[in-house]
């Protein structure tokens, strides 16, 4: 079957229930994928169970459940999942895949927030779960190359005794993999200081969709002609399957102090974010929850936080001794001047973990009071946190939900947190609407779409509130460059041209985690 | 050659007075010796981009420019028609001091912009060479590093996103304003670097950096490469995190004596005596608190005691600019020395450091050539070749010398170019050392940008 008649079967299978509301697409409701409909063509299936051998290939439809959904609230169901250990078998998949003209997507451990790594128009999965070896450390020149499937957390873990550590440290970091990581630029809350993935890669190998092995880059800095790294790193997965790793490790510091700073109005701690800013402090991490989010957290987790308080800022610096001790004070200065009520200092590292931990589990506490959650990834200048969160209070009441922030405040990354229960249709729908107004406001104060949760298939209809059809036509020309046609993980990122017709569905959200 | 009526046709495109044909004019716009038909001044973008599309109807190649100090890097253009000078795009277009966002025209001089940014206690960390007269889009576009990468990092970490022509005469830009963004894809990284090949740039956007209440430095003196080789190796496996870290040979030492100083443009102040020309040097810079600077200079002034360092002289504020100053300002001063000075960037990882620079060492011995070299502590070494001659016979030594360079870095898993020489070597040397895995790759981004491949053909990898 060809491609183009399969996108329309597909296509077919998912009937629009209901009108479309402005720009937004609208959920279709539940159960109207059919399980039994197994399209692949049987030669196709044939090859790749002799390519990969027994267990390497997924196609039966409760197995292919599994890899439907990732931690967005999107869908897309391959047509067979496959599990290579090379990089000459993902070539090898990727030439089948060309052959049959069938879709080929890459999947690392499926933690990611916008739909990179979903089969939206079906065809192959690639699943890099097998290719989770660390190939190499080079402790003295500080780099590690790894394969794709290696758990973020493991790498810094495997490098600790020698005092080093894997910067880009996204909250998924127990379960993402460092080939996701690379393929949708992960941020975390430590990237403030230290910067974001694509600052950490030197290096990669890469399979284009026709099957040709390149590599780009190494383990030096500076690549001879142009930066095709910097251009990888970001493009989520739809350039070239990225088969090897080349990052930079960073000296773990010799001191860290995380102060908790506790206000009682939302303003005082935005106001204190913008402040320290602009003073020219950089702490290593600045995040903020605000006062309901951190009651829900500390129901969950008890980390410390004060339950009567409006919003508190988690604050860490690190580096020399001295700086730190320096830093710290003026953290402490800043936050007086702004009336926060309470500065604690963690006293040991048990207290700090506690800490981080009530940061970094926040997600599974909202999943603990409410139905549903759609998390929001958009980045504003840092100086106008104060009024975004007022604006953002205000779409919460107009719209009638509550909505929690808990977010990465010193670079200007919001994660806004819509509660709502998905059983409600009509929840739904004003929930997506919420949504596009907060993008729309970011957009609108200099800001961007996406911080660090990718465009994917979630905000491609959005990009033209930021670009321009010649912006994006250049865009679709270099992804052109890359992957012909489109076949390497089709309809992300960058809107189908005009006059397609292509009508979006968008599925029943699920609870996400970040 | 471009034919009359184009340049008619280019006048009324643009204003009077912005198209300009003169010989004296034109040659002040020559590429290695190839000189443009005209010269043209665009006032904004639009107009800019008016004149690459007519450009791209015409099939006339243009080579963007602003100051003008370093085309002659790269290729000899294979063919040359417009010079596009963007220097009338000369605007701060946003600066909010409060984000450490920067929006700027590309045509604006990096001075201009330092002083802006310093009444702010900021700045960008780009001490890069020509830094006098250098432009933001030049400064990009031929990719030069900074002394300041050792901390900072280099343009790809701070550049946050760009506006330019492509190929079609189409305005376009990526990226945005905000520190952090993932929202499309990063085309303004394939920019930096690209000498014009992929698009006109005309604004670039970046992230700036808040000025710390204080700099200071030292010096440390070896009597042999081992003893830096080993002092760097032992900071980098300390707590301390340098915003520089350069090592000098004693002959590049030599070449920051007060003579020489004396007579680059601008002049440079001369340093002290703490850099003699008999010995290598470790040049470390740090910064921040007072406390946290003395904690440095205590760390270091222990590390080079440690390695046997003949002498470590602590830098004070005003020396620790002066020699930061000379160190940017090493390229020029290296292009100052020789009739044929050709300067190679090797990308080599720090721990090849010792052999790399034992086998450079004897190239310089074979082909009997005064030589001089510096390397950042993060791994990137510049190594020039200083003919006191310009004769057939240089050159065919100098071509042996850079396949030996060329080979060598690639032993040492990195690579090697030649950022800057005299375009007669580029007839029997490719600049761009060995043939790259991912050249198809970059035909194909070259292809996507500039389809009709109009701008600044020729000069970049494999011609493109």
């Amino acid at each position: 079957m060809l491609r183009s008649e399969r996108v329309a079967q597909l296509r077919r299978r998912c009937p629009l229930a209901g009108s479309t509301a402005g720009q937004f697409p609208l959920y279709s409701g539940p159960g109207e994928l059919s399980l039994d409909l197994f399209l692949m063509d049987a030669r196709l299936v044939r090859k790749l169970d002799r390519l990969l051998g027994n267990g390497g290939v997924l196609r039966r439809p409760e197995e292919l459940l599994l890899y439907e959904y990732d931690g967005s609230v999107e869908q897309g169901r391959p047509d067979c999942v496959v599990f290579p250990r090379t990089t000459e078998e993902i070539s090898r998949i990727a030439r089948l895949a060309a052959q049959f003209d069938v879709p080929l997507v890459g999947r690392g451990a499926g933690t990611g927030l916008s739909g990179g790594a979903l089969a939206r128009e079906g065809g192959v999965l690639v699943v890099f779960s097998r290719m989770n070896r660390i190939l190499e450390l080079d402790h003295e020149n500080q780099r590690a190359v790894v394969q794709p499937g290696v758990v973020n957390l493991d790498l810094t873990r495997a490098v600790e005794c020698a005092g080093l550590y894997f910067a880009p440290d996204p909250s998924s970091q127990m379960a993402c993999t460092i080939g996701g990581n690379v393929a949708e630029n992960a941020g975390g809350p430590h990237t403030l200081a230290c910067g974001v993935t694509t600052n950490h890669v030197t290096g990669l190998e890469l399979v284009l969709p026709g099957g040709e092995i390149i590599r780009i880059g190494g383990k030096t800095a500076d690549p001879l002609g142009y930066d095709l790294t910097g251009l990888l790193v970001g493009s989520e997965g739809t350039l070239a399957l990225i088969t090897e790793i080349t990052v930079k490790l960073s000296r773990l510091p010799e001191a860290v102090k995380t102060l908790l700073a506790v206000y009682d109005t939302v303003d005082d701690a935005t106001e204190t974010v913008a402040e320290i800013t602009a003073r020219g402090i950089t702490p290593s991490a600045c995040e903020m929850l605000d006062g309901w989010t951190l009651r829900v957290v500390e129901d969950f987790v008890h980390a410390g936080f004060p339950r009567d308080s409006a919003a508190v800022l988690l604050i860490e610096v690190e580096g020399l001794a001295e700086a730190v001790a320096a830093q710290a004070a003026a953290i402490h200065e800043v936050c007086r001047l702004h009336s926060a009520g309470e500065i604690r200092v963690a006293r040991d590292a048990r207290e700090r973990d506690l800490l981080w931990k009530g940061r970094k589990n926040a997600f599974g506490a909202i999943g603990r009071v409410s139905p549903s959650y759609y998390v929001q990834d958009g980045v504003i200048p840092r100086s106008r946190l104060p009024q975004t969160l007022r604006r953002i209070e205000e779409i919460g009441r107009q719209f009638g939900f509550q909505i929690g922030n808990i977010f990465h405040a010193g670079d200007g990354n919001l994660h806004p947190i819509i509660l709502f229960d998905q059983r409600d249709r009509a929840q739904f729908e004003r929930a997506v609407s919420a949504a596009g107004e907060i993008m729309r406001y970011c957009v609108e104060v200099g800001g961007a779409l996406t911080g660090e949760h990718g465009i994917g298939m979630e905000k491609d209809q959005l990009m033209p509130l930021l670009f321009s059809e010649a912006d994006l036509d250049l865009m679709r020309r270099v992804r052109e460059a890359f992957n012909p046609g489109g076949r390497l993980n089709p309809g992300k990122i960058i809107p189908a041209g005009k006059g397609c017709g292509e009508i979006r569905v968008r599925p029943l959200p699920a609870a996400s985690t970040a | 050659m471009t034919p009359a009526s184009c340049l008619s046709r280019l006048e009324k495109l643009l204003g009077p007075g912005q198209v300009r044909s003169d010989p004296a004019e034109r040659a002040s716009y020559a590429v290695d010796g190839v000189l443009p038909s005209a010269v043209l001044l665009p006032n904004d973008p639009a107009e800019a981009a008016e004149v690459v599309r007519f450009a791209a109807a015409e099939k006339l190649a243009v080579i963007p420019c602003g100051a003008r100090t370093k085309l002659g890097m790269g290729i000899p253009p294979s063919r040359y028609d417009l010079a596009l000078d963007v220097t009338r795009l000369n605007q701060i277009a946003h600066y909010d001091p409060a984000d450490l966002t920067l929006s700027v025209d590309a045509g604006l001089p990096l001075t201009q912009l330092s002083s802006v940014l310093a009444a702010q206690k900021q700045f960008l960390p780009l001490a890069v060479p020509f830094f006098a007269q250098t432009t933001i889009g030049g400064t990009i576009a031929s990719g030069v590093d900074s002394p300041l990468r050792q901390l900072y990092g280099s343009a790809r970490d701070f550049v946050i996103g760009a506006e330019f022509i492509n190929g079609s005469g189409a305005l376009t830009k990526s990226g945005g304003r905000v520190v952090k963004n993932v929202t499309g894809y990063d085309l303004h990284k394939l920019l930096i670097g690209s000498l014009g090949t992929l698009a006109v740039i005309t604004r670039v956007n970046f992230r700036t950096f808040p000025l710390l209440p204080t700099r200071r430095g030292l010096v440390a003196s070896f009597s042999s490469e081992q003893g830096v080789i080993e002092l760097r190796r032992r900071i980098a496996a300390s707590p301390l995190a340098l915003s520089t870290l350069e090592i000098l040979s004693p002959q590049m030492a030599r070449l920051f004596a007060p003579i020489n100083h004396s007579l680059a443009k601008p002049p440079l102040a001369p340093l002290g005596a703490w850099l003699a020309g008999s010995a290598w040097h470790l040049c470390a810079g740090f910064e921040g608190h007072p406390e946290v600077c003395d904690r440095y200079a205590r760390d270091l002034s222990r590390l080079a005691e440690e390695t046997q360092a003949v002498s470590a002289h602590l830098l004070d504020e005003a020396e620790h600019s002066t020699l930061g100053h000379s160190i940017g300002e090493a390229v020029p001063l290296l292009l100052n020395a020789s009739p044929a000075t050709v300067i190679f960037k090797m990308s080599l990882l720090p721990s090849h450091f010792d052999s790399a620079f034992a086998e450079l060492r004897e190239i310089t011995d074979r082909a009997s050539l005064p030589s001089a070299l510096f390397a950042r502590g993060s791994g990137t070494v510049y190594f020039a070749l200083l003919p006191v001659t310009k004769d057939v016979q240089t050159f065919s030594r100098l071509a042996r010398a850079a396949t030996a360079v060329f080979e060598l870095a690639a032993c040492e898993g990195g690579h090697a170019m030649i950022p800057w020489c005299p375009t007669e070597l580029k007839r029997s040397v490719n600049i761009w050392g060995l043939p790259r895995p991912d050249f198809a790759l970059m035909q194909r981004v070259k292809t996507a940008f500039d389809p009709a491949g109009i701008l600044s053909p020729g000069r970049f990898v494999g011609n493109l």
